[in-house]
């Protein structure tokens, strides 16, 4: 190998681990002639847990879905690593919403979790011991070993959910994308996904997670981002969960309320 | 009867149209596993009637009655209807359930009309064209059974090499598209396997019921297992059963139709499935039903025996 090309090497490995999980510039997303997301742009730091949150209708799942590129976006750009989505790919994973998929198909926990390796298997291939050990592996994670060979339909909305994200723990990626995690959960499921976040972010991985309850925020991630329509802030939760900017991110849907001498958020 | 079966072994013409209608079965069964799962029953329907005005502009062309010809006439055709659908509900505001009804009596409508032009023609009306609405299987000849069983077999072939591929686009497209399948070019190669399994079906079973050997097997295995490859495997078997009865049974008698003997024996396995399957089927459901009412009543009982006052209130 040449000196020159070694060096590029080194270069293009330097400016990747400069580059931010995700790079967002200028997406807006339309549905017939509205626009549902309008000319967002952020950059997620790296090892950080990620709060998307916004009212009803705000384009959270819109938004995330363009990102991926299952939704077209009428403009704007995407980075993920300093490079196309589609190059990164493997880097990448996704656990959409529960409502999204049949529950009642006919498979189990453990061939939906293997489904996580088909990204890396490639075409025509089968999964295999390996894949089956780490999807024992990864169901473990979520406290669902004992389902493994549970019908999927058989299985609780808190327990389908675990299912989605150890599909997820099996891309083995490093950025992932969750759409609505805790929508519905019973308490078991939200103390394992906690958990799970915790561990994701102590393995340095970048999440970005749709999330709703405003109450719960601040105890579980690092920043947030406030989207309606726009974007209207980002940054650490800190500094941007704040009434000011809640208040410009919900309008008049958002009441602070006194509770025990500590305020409360309560949307209407 | 035994003479009968004997018979129908011993004609090797009639071996061969038996075996090409069990493989025909046999993979409309897989391919509509999938055509069911992704509740897109009612597009083979709309598929196989649209057939009838592709193999009428065949024969009309070329005046000759071969199979590969007609499969030919029939995909197109079939394409040319799902083109149509797919117009109808991207460009209107017309759902896809209607859109589907328009075309497929459109393009039937127009096969009809085709058909009946045939027949009343100097070469058509020997051409047994009719035999296309319900189906003759006896009608085949030896060439025409080679291509049912070719294409068969491709069709059984690819949906086992792409079995992960087109599990993972019927149970959750979006996470396919995410990991890098295209899903759209997927979605494409299945829509034109069961376009193949239709047109190849026609000839035997016709264009009016060849979608029951889609979707009946496929319905009936679901009651029996909850595992997709075992899904497939059942509706492949009872397609082959139901395709085997069809041929076999339309052989006795010069004028019954292969098509509906087909959907018959189909039917008759989903009732069985419907009313017997363990777990998924109705008595089993019933006798579950039952069994937690008695356990619910002893529990209210609290203590009393398993067996007298709960069971006696129950009766």
């Amino acid at each position: 190998m040449s000196e020159e090309t070694n060096k590029l090497k080194h270069r293009t490995a330097a400016k990747e681990a400069a580059a931010a999980p995700l790079a967002v510039s200028n997406i807006t997303v339309a549905y017939q002639r509205k626009a549902v997301v309008e000319d967002v742009s952020f950059a997620l730091p790296e090892g950080k847990l990620v709060a998307l949150i916004g009212p009803n209708g705000a384009g959270k799942s819109t938004l995330l879905k363009a990102i991926l590129g299952l939704i077209p976006s009428i403009s704007g750009q995407v980075a993920i690593y300093g490079d196309t989505y589609k190059k990164m790919r493997s880097r990448v994973g996704y656990v959409p919403q529960r409502e999204s998929v049949d529950w009642d198909f006919p498979t189990d926990a453990l061939d939906v979790v293997m489904m996580g390796r088909y990204g890396h298997l490639g075409w025509i291939k089968r999964p295999g011991r390996r894949e089956k050990e780490l999807a024992m592996a990864t169901l473990e994670k979520v406290g669902m070993a004992d389902f493994a060979r549970r019908q999927i339909s058989q299985l609780s909305g808190g327990q389908q959910q675990r299912v989605f994200l150890a599909r997820a723990l099996a891309q083995e990626a490093d950025l992932y994308f969750m759409d609505e995690p805790f929508a519905g959960v019973d308490a078991a499921t939200e103390k394992a996904i906690i958990a799970l976040l915790g561990e994701l972010r102590r393995e340095g991985k970048t999440v970005l997670v749709v999330h709703h309850d405003l109450s719960t925020v601040e105890e579980y991630f690092d920043h947030v981002l406030l989207l309606n329509k726009r974007l209207v802030a980002a940054g650490p939760v800190a500094e941007t969960f704040t009434p000011d900017k809640l208040h410009e991110t919900y309008g008049g849907k958002l009441a602070i309320v006194g509770q025990d001498g500590r305020e409360a958020l309560v949307v209407k | 009867m035994l003479e009968w079966l004997i018979s129908l072994w011993s004609d090797p013409n009639t071996r061969w149209i038996l075996l090409g209608c069990t493989l025909l079965g046999l993979g409309s069964g897989v391919i509509g596993s999938f055509t069911f799962l992704r509740r897109e029953s009612l597009l083979g329907d709309t598929l196989a009637h649209a057939a009838l005005p592709g193999v009428c502009i065949a024969f009309m062309l070329t005046e000759v009655k071969s199979a590969g010809l007609f499969l030919a006439g029939a995909l197109l055709a079939g394409v040319a209807a799902v083109l149509c659908v797919s117009a109808i509900s991207r460009h209107t505001r017309i759902k896809p359930d209607a859109a589907m009804g328009i075309v497929l009596t459109f393009f039937f409508g127009v096969g009809t009309v085709m058909l009946t032009h045939i027949q009343h023609s100097g070469s058509g009306s020997q051409s047994g064209l009719d035999k296309y609405l319900f189906g003759q299987a006896a009608a085949m000849v030896t060439g025409d059974v080679y291509v049912l069983m070719g294409v068969s077999l491709l069709l059984i072939v690819l949906a086992l090499l792409l079995f992960k591929e087109f599990k993972l686009i019927s149970f959750d497209p979006g996470f396919a598209r995410g990991i890098g399948l295209p899903v759209g070019l997927l979605e494409h190669v299945l829509l034109i396997l069961t376009t193949v399994a239709v047109a190849a079906g026609i000839q035997a079973v016709g264009v009016v019921l060849v979608a029951a050997l889609l979707i009946t097997p496929a319905a009936a295995a679901r009651y029996w297992t909850d595992r997709l490859p075992v899904m497939l495997a059942a509706a492949g078997v009872f397609g082959a059963l139901s395709g085997t009865a069809g041929a076999a049974i339309s052989t006795l008698g010069e004028g019954i139709p292969t098509g509906p003997v087909t959907v018959l024996a189909a039917t008759l396995l989903f009732a069985v499935s419907l009313l017997l399957a363990p777990g998924r089927g109705l008595a089993a459901r019933a006798l579950r039903h039952r069994g937690m009412r008695a356990a619910y009543a002893r529990t209210v009982d609290g203590g009393a025996p398993p067996t007298g006052a709960a069971e006696g209130r129950e009766s």
